[in-house]
């Protein structure tokens, strides 16, 4: 074998190498590929100094290796290694083993014994960590074979006495990740080594080293992450580590109790210094709380953010972290949360502050007063009011997640959440507001608080005004004042940012349906009616009046008095707004109008919709009647797809629906007219015409059948087979029309060529679906087929018009859910007074502000397209980061584009 | 009388030692700021370095007490031989107004430290302080302008963390300490003596600065202000809503709000803080800045950007937060303008100057406001209007109603008790001193830290000296020779170490016994211990060895016990030997020997035989 190398070898390369390779000869080598590893060695050989070496060895790293040379060479690297006297280049080598065992394919375990081999007479500490990495890389690779793991843990452990931290944590991370997990195998395995991972890693949680104790803890955690059961008794040990000098190793020790009070939350641990004793969960839960107030503030958002999952905490611990109790000069003091909550229920209304309003009461007890609490005291208090905005927001997604599992907390946390709408830092406020949003079935807002919240909505952050308007959908409120509050607060809003109006009308609607009885005392205010005078029809287009009617009506679905305060016009502007804004305005059963309530028929099952079984009556007159002249036909084809247009219209959640059907539909009736017999007979000369009429027809039907297969999101396969089937005729229709416009046969062939390859993929692509397609064009065609691949092209074309004009016409199933997607630009505005100047040659940023309703992944798919005016067209792909996805099937883009353009005129 | 110096001296000396362990004494005077507010000024005595930490001045006099009477430091030397350096550790006139009467009037060369936002402002307040003594009131005596440059001169600027060298020994290193802009703790050391000096400080973040913040550096002593050492304030987020909300309302219904401010610290906040609230709710109302000093102080505002807080800090590249959209410069005319305004104007105490002006104006429309962020002293109009006086009587026996809405906001930067034992807990100190706060409230909070943390606490009074004792660790050299021989058999396990401690030239090392043998020129002596323990045992002397030797296997697992050929026993390197008593063949002669070095497990070997065999089975 090695002299077969040998020669193989001398045969490719230059006689220098030869004379190297000499004592070579006694090594024994398997060389699957020799080639590459023979490259390498012969690289290797030349180098004349370490520096050399590295250098060979960092170019072949760079290229990957093929699975079958993987072997061969690592054997060329390990021997190199055993002659390496220089550790850099043995460094190098160990690091280039671990990335070659990683190669995809290859099993690491013939390495393995070489690998452990070259640990026992390494002196470097640097390459044995890294002979250990690439261990480790070997064991991950090697996952089921227990033997092996058994033989890297203890191989791990034998190295954990090592002074170099390097070592002694890869030795932890190698325990931690391939440390036996179950205890069965633990038994049986009579090594010394691995009889308990758990301890030996738990021994060097005490390490001198920071790096090592963080390293432990790491190995702990992923012993976990694997399933091994921790024992409860490192909860001590990792208590002790909370106090920890080094940042990590307290970040980790975090970690490591919140696991820990996972797996055992009800058993009992002592409180040191008195004779109580708590709920490991509680007591731990104080633990994490302190370290809140860490001096890192990386510990401090790993806490807080672990706060939030610990949810059997007791309530009565985890009231005391929103406990902070103030005092001036030895003084009880209220906090301002409490002065407000006073009067509030003193039914007084606020009468500015007076100096010394906040005046200190009662004495304190010296004794009594704990500065630095052990406890969870005021954790939140802390962490809400930290420096770094990281922790905040992870204080504030905490307490939304310990508010959703616990109403009392999320009563009291209630106000520290309305400050923090007051964060300096946009991402805290609307985090909060989120926060606030998601709690709110536990709560309702007491009216100073309300007062608060709706301050926010002049923010200038339209972001932030959203998630107001959608947190005010979904609160509680207490009073009719609070609503009233509510509502001019949104009106305000409404006039200094008129594009809030769709937001806000949403807003109202639920407000008003989800509080009738607050809103009736208020609607003869809200209308401005008056017992004796009438009073002037205000202004229907008015978007602050449409608002208030949505409130209103919204409120009467539920509360049947309301109506008998409506004025004569109320009823009229439902009428209108019943119409105009269906989503907004529900049903109104109103007495002595039966005008307006006869719509809402009682034999209608409720989950039927009219409208819907419009649709559906439509389409089965549409289907039904195929029969008729064509005349017919067409008629019943323009109303059809008239009344669809409407209905979508009228309907917004069917409007998808409506427009895919009357877009077919359209198809359709194009093709019916196109091919109208008496227009296709007439003599040569007046084709023109017909032609002109057909081939604009085919193309418009090209048209529409792209946008029906990729402007709908919900469209299933059998819609799509439908769609192809009609674009199938559009090109025959287009075929046909070319072969009588054209002279000459030849670009005929071409033409028919293409054609029936098309019939041939739409057959291969929809095989499955040519069953339901019986009596279809493209049906009758395949049974013609044979015949059609050999006739000349103007037979082809023959035979095409007769199929094309009496094929039937096929149904479209309607699926479930289908919605048409759309963009609305809401900025810039079309019509905008001052136009857009910037400097020729220079870039100016346009700010671009879109909503994308029903698109399926936006990111991939959205692009913003700039015309300017000379008819330049530009196509920007906005960044990922710029759409937002505020709710299911909705996305926002909001980017900045850039425009620039060269001086140019019209002239 | 002059006003007394309060000087912490922290001097070592060193006791001879009565153990292994060195004793240091350190006995601290102080003289400056102890339980007063007003003045701030420390002398430090650390291991025979003398520090001065602040040179404050005292707003409440006019005369000679408003410096300390710095000769109470030397008595009759020059500052310079006696003081290593100078920290002031932020710009406000109570912690730095004396620093041109000291160093030029009194006369001190030494370096000053401060941190670099310091010395750009304190030149400008000291300026402003002396135009106001000196021009208005006409007092002589007081330094001048040019003595305030020399004494700049002289200033060491520093950046936070950065570790400067005063000499050899002395090294200081600045901290973050909120509070006010280029605010710093500085932390002392000396070998491995430490002192750490808060200055004022504060632990909650607020519009403009952060939070302070000071790693675990256990120092020996902390000296930390108190000034709200009773006091546990509520959440700053509740008063900024308040006073948002105020402003707010009152500019919506059209009316005027003035805001008496002092120029630097509490107004660059509320500008801030008016500022961002302006730009959120897109509000149009002007905000008016009476200007002077603060235009130049903003200047330095928006230059040291590294000193501020997460959220400037984070956005000064799109925008530097100090560069005001909204608020621009005050002129006297405005005042009369119609439509709602927000006027930010000095002094803070309505006392005098421009915000008394504007104040006359708006007093009477009820529309109008006047928040004051601050305290204000008894006898000004601030504080009249504020215990809810409405009709004030001005100068000319003028009576003004004052109609406009009055409304206090207490914006303070201090840490309050909370905030202190934070700091204690993160810096984790042996002793606490506290300075800078009243002796009653000192009291509790002193209470209340000997309790939580266990660690000494002391509250001096001006003029007294604070010695504190601590436990310097020694640095010993050690031979490399020595240590790898010692710690080669087991690292972990805690063991008892041989060597010979030389002490010569002040230093000290650690050497092998032969070695300083060698060094010493002297012949080594062994020391040899033999002890012979009667045993009573009628068996023949091998057995009886045999049963020595099983008995000590069983009892010193750790230890190598051997059994010799020749019938010896050793134990490591102590040798047992058996023979059969002269006189009695039952009674049988253990003898033991062992060497000095051996000392601890040849007398527990000998107690142990002594104890007798235990009754042998056999």
């Amino acid at each position: 074998m090695a002299a077969h190398l040998k020669k193989r070898v001398y045969e490719e390369f230059t006689k220098v190498v030869q004379q190297q390779h000499e004592d070579l000869s006694a090594k024994k080598l398997r060389l699957t590929k020799p080639s590459k590893s023979a490259a390498l060695h012969v690289d290797l050989c030349k180098a004349t100094s370490p520096a050399d070496a590295l250098q060979y060895l960092l170019q072949f790293a760079r290229k990957p290796v093929e699975v079958e040379s993987v072997e061969g060479v690592v054997r060329i690297l390990l021997e190199h290694y055993y002659k390496e006297n220089d550790a850099s280049v043995r460094l190098k080598i160990a690091s280039l083993l671990g990335l070659l065992s990683k190669t995809p394919g290859f099993s690491p375990d013939c390495i393995m014994d070489d690998a452990i081999n070259t640990l026992q007479n390494e002196k470097s500490h640097q390459v044995l960590a890294q002979l250990l990495d690439t261990l480790l890389v070997i064991g991950t690779k090697l996952t089921e074979n227990p033997s092996v793991r058994m033989r890297l843990v203890e191989v791990a452990c034998k190295h954990l006495t090592d002074s170099s931290h390097g070592v002694r944590n890869k030795c932890l991370q190698l325990i931690g990740c391939l440390g036996p997990v179950e205890k069965g195998v633990a038994k049986e395995a009579e090594s010394q080594a691995a009889k308990d991972v758990q301890k030996i890693i738990g021994d060097h949680f005490n390490d001198q080293d920071p790096r090592v104790r963080t390293a432990a803890i790491k190995a702990m955690l992923q012993l976990h992450e694997r399933g091994l059961k921790l024992q409860q008794a490192i909860y001590g040990q990792a208590c002790k580590l909370l106090a920890d000098d080094y940042e990590q190793v307290r970040s980790a020790a975090v970690q490591l109790i919140w696991v820990l009070s996972q797996l055992y939350p009800e058993s009992i641990v002592p409180i040191p210094s008195s004779n109580e004793e708590i709920r490991l969960v509680d007591d731990a839960f104080g633990k994490i709380c302190h370290m809140v107030s860490d001096g890192s503030w990386v510990v401090r958002v790993q806490a807080a953010k672990l706060l939030g999952s610990m949810q059997q905490v007791s309530s009565h611990f985890l009231e005391q972290t929103l406990d902070k109790k103030l005092m001036s000069d030895l003084r009880r003091k209220r906090t301002a949360h409490e002065r407000a909550k006073e009067l509030y229920s003193s039914g007084e209304f606020s009468s500015g502050r007076k100096w010394g309003d906040d005046a200190p009461k009662e004495e304190i007890d010296t004794g009594a007063v704990n500065l630095i609490e052990s406890g969870a005291c005021g954790a939140f208090v802390h962490g809400l009011e930290d420096e770094m905005y990281e922790v905040r927001i992870a204080a504030v997604e905490a307490l939304c997640m310990l508010a959703q599992s616990s109403p009392s907390f999320a009563e009291k946390c209630l106000d520290f959440l309305v400050d923090m709408f007051n964060d300096e830092i946009e991402e805290v406020r609307l985090q909060s507001i989120h926060t606030m949003r998601k709690i709110s079935n536990n709560i309702t807002l007491r009216e100073d608080q309300l007062d608060t919240v709706l301050a926010v909505l002049e923010d200038s952050s339209r972001d932030i005004r959203e998630a107001l308007h959608e947190l005010l959908c979904c609160t509680n409120v207490s009073t009719k004042e609070g609503i009233h509050l509510a509502l001019v607060e949104l009106l305000k809003n409404l006039t200094k940012y008129p594009t809030d109006r769709e937001s806000i009308w949403k807003c109202l609607k639920f407000l008003g349906s989800r509080h009738p009885t607050l809103v009736l005392p208020l609607v003869p205010e809200l209308l401005s009616t008056h017992p004796f005078f009438d009073t002037p029809e205000p202004d229907m287009d008015d978007p602050a009046y449409i608002a208030v009617l949505v409130l209103i009506f919204n409120a009467a679905k539920s509360c049947p008095t309301m109506p008998a305060l409506f004025s004569d016009h109320t009823f009229r502007h439902y009428a209108y707004l019943r119409d105009s804004l269906s989503h907004l305005v529900p049903p109104l059963r109103l007495p002595g109008r039966k005008l307006v309530s006869s719509p809402v028929s009682p034999s209608i099952t409720p989950h039927e919709d009219p409208s819907q079984q419009f649709l559906h009556q439509s389409l089965e007159r549409v289907y039904n009647l195929q029969h008729l002249d064509p005349q017919g036909i067409q008629e019943l084809l323009e109303f059809t797809i008239r009344d669809l247009q409407r209905l979508g219209e009228l309907q917004s959640e069917l409007a998808g629906m409506a427009d895919f059907t009357a877009t077919y539909l359209q198809c359709q009736l194009l093709l019916i007219k196109a091919l109208q017999e008496k227009l296709w007979n007439v003599a040569a000369p007046l084709y023109l015409k017909q032609n002109a009429l057909a081939s604009a027809a085919a193309k418009q039907i090209l048209e529409e059948t792209y946008k029906m297969e990729f402007m709908y999101s919900g469209v299933e396969s059998r819609q799509v087979v439908i769609i192809h089937h009609m674009r199938l005729q559009a090109k025959a229709l287009q075929l046909i029309v070319t072969a009588r416009t054209t002279r000459g046969v030849e670009p005929l062939f071409g033409m028919c060529e293409k054609f029936l390859q098309e019939v041939d993929s739409f057959q291969r692509c929809f095989i499955s679906e040519l069953p339901q397609m019986q009596g279809s064009f493209v049906d009758k065609l395949l049974d013609l087929m044979p015949r059609l691949v050999t006739s000349k092209p103007s037979e082809v074309v023959k035979i095409l018009q007769t199929t094309l004009r009496q094929s039937t016409f096929l149904h479209l199933p309607l699926p479930e859910q289908l919605h048409r997607a759309s963009a609305n630009i809401i900025e810039p505005t079309g019509e905008s007074d001052n136009p857009l100047r910037f400097t020729s040659g220079l870039v100016v940023a346009l700010d671009v502000d879109a909503t994308l309703e029903h698109v399926q992944d936006p990111q991939g798919t959205v692009k913003v397209q700039v015309l300017y005016p000379d008819g330049q067209a530009q196509l920007i792909h906005p960044k990922p980061a710029d759409f937002r996805n505020p709710g299911p099937g909705r996305h926002r883009l909001i980017t900045q584009v850039y425009l620039s353009h060269t001086a140019w005129t019209d002239i | 009388m002059p006003l007394a110096l309060l000087v912490i001296c922290l001097t070592f000396t060193t006791s001879s030692p009565p153990g292994p362990a060195l004793t240091a004494r350190v006995p601290a005077s102080l003289g400056g700021a102890g339980q007063d507010v007003g003045r701030s000024c420390i002398l430090v005595s650390i291991a025979g370095k003398n520090v001065m930490l602040d040179c404050g001045m005292h707003m409440g006099y006019n005369d000679d007490r408003r410096f300390p009477d710095f000769s109470y430091i030397t008595q009759n030397g020059r500052l310079t031989d006696f003081l290593d350096c100078v920290i002031i550790s932020h710009f406000h006139l109570d912690h730095c107004g004396a620093l041109p009467y000291f160093s030029e009037m009194v006369g001190y060369d030494g370096p000053i430290y401060m941190t670099h936002p310091t010395k750009a402002i304190c030149p400008i307040l000291l300026e402003d302080y002396r135009k106001i003594t000196v021009d208005k009131k006409g007092e002589t005596n007081f330094f001048t302008s040019q003595m305030i440059k020399d004494c700049m001169k002289k200033v060491v600027a520093v950046h936070l963390h950065q570790t400067v060298q005063v000499d050899e020994e002395l090294e200081i290193k600045a901290y973050y300490a909120g509070h006010v802009l280029g605010a710093a703790m500085f932390q002392i050391k000396v070998g491995c003596e430490s002192v750490v000096y808060t200055g004022d400080y504060n632990m909650t973040p607020d519009r403009h600065l952060g939070a302070a913040w000071i790693d675990k550096c256990r120092p020996d002593l902390l000296i930390t202000e108190s000034t709200y050492a009773t006091t546990i304030r509520d959440s700053k987020r509740c008063r900024e809503r308040d006073f948002l909300k105020k402003v707010h309302e009152t500019v919506e219904r059209g009316g005027k709000v003035l805001i008496p401010v002092f120029a630097l610290g509490r107004a660059q906040e509320l500008c801030i803080l008016l500022e961002t609230f302006w730009e959120r709710m897109n509000l149009k109302a002007p905000i008016y800045f009476s200007t002077g000093l603060t235009e130049k102080a903003n200047h330095y505002y928006k230059l040291f950007i590294t000193w501020t807080n997460q959220k400037i800090r984070k956005t000064f590249v799109q925008r530097n937060m100090f560069e005001f959209k909204h608020i621009k410069a005050f002129d006297r005319a405005f005042a009369d303008n119609p439509g709602p305004m927000v006027v930010f104007a000095t002094p803070g105490m309505l006392h005098a100057g421009q915000s008394l002006q504007i104040f006359r104006k708006w007093a009477g429309n009820e529309k109008n406001m006047v928040i004051m962020p601050g305290y204000c002293v008894q006898g000004t109009v601030g504080h009249k209007i504020l215990s809810g006086q409405r009709k004030l009587e001005m100068e000319g026996r003028q009576i003004l109603e004052v109609k406009m809405q009055v409304e206090y906001m207490s914006f303070s930067a201090h840490a309050d008790a909370k905030g202190i034992m934070q700091l204690i807990r993160q810096a984790e100190p042996r002793n606490v001193l506290l300075v800078h706060g009243e002796a009653k409230k000192m009291e509790f909070l002193k209470q209340k830290i000997e309790q939580e943390f266990h660690v000494n606490c002391y509250m001096p009074a001006n003029g007294e000296t604070t010695t504190i004792f601590t436990n310097p660790s020694i640095p010993v050299d050690i031979s490399l020779g020595l240590l790898k021989r010692e710690t080669a058999i087991d690292a972990k396990k805690p063991k008892l170490m041989h060597g010979t401690l030389i002490m010569k030239d002040n230093s000290f090392r650690l050497v092998s016994p032969e070695q300083a043998l060698k060094e010493l020129g002297l012949a080594e002596h062994q020391l040899r211990f033999t002890c012979r323990v009667h045993i009573q045992d009628p068996r023949k002397e091998h057995e009886t060895v045999l049963r020595v030797y099983n008995h000590l296997k069983g009892v010193l697992k750790d230890y190598s016990v051997q059994h010799l050929p020749d019938g010896s026993i050793t134990v490591e390197s102590i040798l047992i030997q058996a023979t059969a008593h002269l006189e009695d063949q039952g009674t049988k002669v253990l003898l033991v020997s062992w060497t000095y070095q051996d000392e601890e497990l040849g007398s527990y070997l000998t107690s142990l035989l002594k104890k007798g065999l235990p009754q042998s089975t056999s």
